[in-house]
């Protein structure tokens, strides 16, 4: 008899596991090539996008296959929200400068973001052809 | 020190926990404004403030969970590898209308908090915040703004982009998925693009692209832009 975990036995997990596993080890290299050469180089992007163009060519050119990132990139992507809930809770860390400047921060904050959001829409629709 | 771990613990299992709870409550209502990242840092800090608990003790869990933005960010190039032919058919319209859109975000900041004469370390912090946090931190860091500053502004637009965003397009008359895609990931980057993920496949492929090309254009306009402006004296 085995253990099983919403309806699923323990062998199940680990195999899911065990598919993350090589993506998210590639995930976490070409991060830190990415960081790497970003400090060295003294680039003004951040390692983790460089990171992220150096993976778009490997998969391009078929160094790495779709296949080994796909599910870890996957589960990154689909919970990524959840990641930046702890630099918001940081709010807390600046309850002082918000208390002078919190109308501030917040009107340029939502008129810049749903400037951007109209720009990029309105001129998107305007210059695409296709749809 | 020994207690560490079990603060870092705490502090994750609590931030996962309230989390699925808060996607849980929007999937039932459906309702925009319960925007699962905005319902948990409110719940959150509300938590921490009540019961009287540092914010150190909370972030050193937080600070775990926060490292998974750097992979995340890497993993967009799956999406961006898979719509290749799809995205680079638009590739011109993508280009200007993100160039554009990234001056229109710099510029939009800056004059708001220029004109409510908001100091000028908090106002160049405001310069970045269209884009995804470890680009928005770095940018800060170069221009002379406030990092971790830059990186709340960061989360406040993504929670406004993606509240907002499918409404305002629509009353926009915008229906292009392409569109509707660059737009939220433009100007909400990863929250922007884990609601564009919602409407389906190739919004999440162009909210990702656009997200990534903002932080890049982002990085190039905001050190200009600025030097321009000091150098026409007007900032």
């Amino acid at each position: 008899m085995s253990i099983r975990i919403h309806g699923r036995c323990i062998a199940e997990y680990w195999r899911a596991l065990l598919r993350l596993a090589p993506g998210f080890a590639l995930l976490l290299l070409f991060w830190s090539a990415g960081e790497l050469i970003s400090r060295r180089v003294g680039l003004p992007v951040p390692g983790s996008v460089l990171g992220m163009a150096l993976l778009a060519a490997a998969l391009r050119l078929r160094v790495v296959p779709l296949r080994m990132v796909e599910p870890a990139a996957a589960l990154l992507i689909r919970r990524m929200a959840l990641f930046f809930v702890p630099p918001g809770v940081a709010i807390l860390l600046y309850l002082d400068v918000l208390r002078s400047e919190w109308l501030a921060l917040l009107l340029a904050t939502v008129v810049g973001t749903v400037g951007v959001l109209l720009t990029v829409g309105l001129l998107q629709k305007r210059l695409d052809g296709h749809d | 020190m020994t207690e560490m771990p079990s603060i870092a613990a705490a502090g994750v299992a609590v931030t996962v926990a309230v989390f699925a709870a808060a996607a849980a409550v929007q999937r039932r209502t459906g309702w925009a404004l319960l925007n699962p990242v905005l319902v948990s840092v409110a719940v959150i800090a509300g938590m921490l403030l009540v019961l009287h608990i540092p914010h150190a003790r909370y972030e050193v869990g937080g600070r775990l969970l926060g490292l998974l933005l750097g992979p995340a960010v890497v993993a967009l190039a799956v999406p961006l590898h898979q719509q290749t032919p799809r995205l680079l058919a638009r590739g011109r319209s993508i280009g200007v209308s993100l160039l554009v859109g990234s001056a229109i975000g710099i510029l939009s900041g800056l004059g708001v908090g220029a004109l409510l004469q908001v100091p000028e370390g908090v106002l160049r912090s405001i310069v970045p915040r269209s884009v995804t946090t470890p680009i928005a931190m770095g940018i800060a860091e170069r221009i002379g703004g406030i990092p971790s500053l830059t990186a709340l502004l960061v989360i406040v637009s993504g929670i406004t982009g993606a509240v907002l965003g499918p409404g305002v397009l629509k009353v926009a008359g915008v229906r292009s998925r392409t569109a509707l895609g660059l737009a939220l990931g433009a100007a909400a980057h990863g929250i922007g693009a884990a609601r564009a993920a919602e409407e389906g496949v190739p919004e999440a492929a162009s909210a990702g692209l656009a997200m990534a090309l903002m932080g890049l254009l982002t990085a190039l306009w905001a050190p200009l832009l600025l030097w321009l402006l000091s150098s026409l004296g007007v900032l």
